[in-house]
């Protein structure tokens, strides 16, 4: 059975999907995901696409569940390294990942993710 | 040139295979990146229709010919019990399964061609049709 490793880094975690993921095996990401948010107490989801040569409507719903319930479990979702051909045929197809937070690489997904997390400091440091 | 694959459906598993399989007919005649991308999509969306609401089926991939035209014909087809309402089923939204569901009215808008024939009790067969570009 092939398993998606999910790695913590600091606050966050991290995700590189790599191989061509059948439905049940995305179903089981999603569920897996939500676990470490809450166990490692993670404030950001990081998901690599980069090697997925398609997102269809099932992984695109996928990557949306997560994203919203990431947002529910206060962490937030960022999703890197769509390749050109996917983003056009995403468009075509009728996607548009609601909810879902984007960035060209892993290291701008990063900034991302930190930058919110700081925004987000700043602001429950003004309600003390 | 006329290679003929026919590949079961009947599990999640085999929706892996057949994209995998479209994918290498796709590069095989020299589709663009972006035309293999929006077939294997297509081919991926009707796949998994044949498995969910088909009560599974086959997938048939053609490599064709017409004039100097090469292009890559898949064929869906199951037993399942039909679509009721065929203008309804190809809209956007549209679901009685587990699904966004934007497969079939997308992979109409992600190929070449794509013709629909349903008959309630008997089946469905979906044809879609990918040309390579001159």
């Amino acid at each position: 059975m092939d398993k998606i490793p999910i790695l913590k880094l600091g606050p966050f975690l991290l995700v590189t999907i790599q191989v061509d993921m059948h439905d049940r095996l995305a179903m089981i990401l999603q569920e897996e995901l939500t676990d470490r948010i809450v166990t490692d107490h993670a404030r950001g989801v990081l998901i690599d696409i980069s090697s997925l040569d398609i997102v269809d409507s099932f992984i695109g719903r996928m990557l949306s569940n997560i994203a919203g319930m990431a947002r529910v479990l206060d962490a937030e979702t960022v999703v890197v390294g769509m390749q050109p051909s996917v983003a056009i045929t995403l468009v075509e197809l009728g996607l548009s990942l609601p909810g879902i937070r984007t960035a060209l690489n892993v290291d701008r997904g990063m900034d991302l993710l930190k930058a919110s997390l700081v925004e987000e400091e700043a602001v429950r440091g003004q309600d003390d | 040139m006329d290679k003929t694959i026919e590949l079961p459906l009947r599990a999640q598993d085999d929706v892996v295979a057949v994209r995998q399989a479209v994918r290498s007919q796709a590069v095989s005649i020299g589709l663009s990146l972006v035309d293999q991308t929006k077939l294997v999509t297509a081919a991926s969306e009707l796949a998994r229709n044949t498995v969910i609401h088909g009560g599974g089926g086959t997938a048939t991939l053609e490599v064709i010919q017409e004039s100097s035209k090469r292009g890559i014909r898949l064929t869906f087809e199951d037993r399942g019990p039909g679509i009721r309402d065929i203008e309804l089923a190809l809209k956007d939204g549209f679901t009685t399964g587990n699904g966004l569901d934007l497969g079939r009215g997308g992979a109409r808008r992600l190929t070449s061609s794509f013709s629909i024939e349903s008959t309630q009790g008997v089946g469905t067969k979906i044809v879609i049709t990918q040309w390579a570009k001159q």
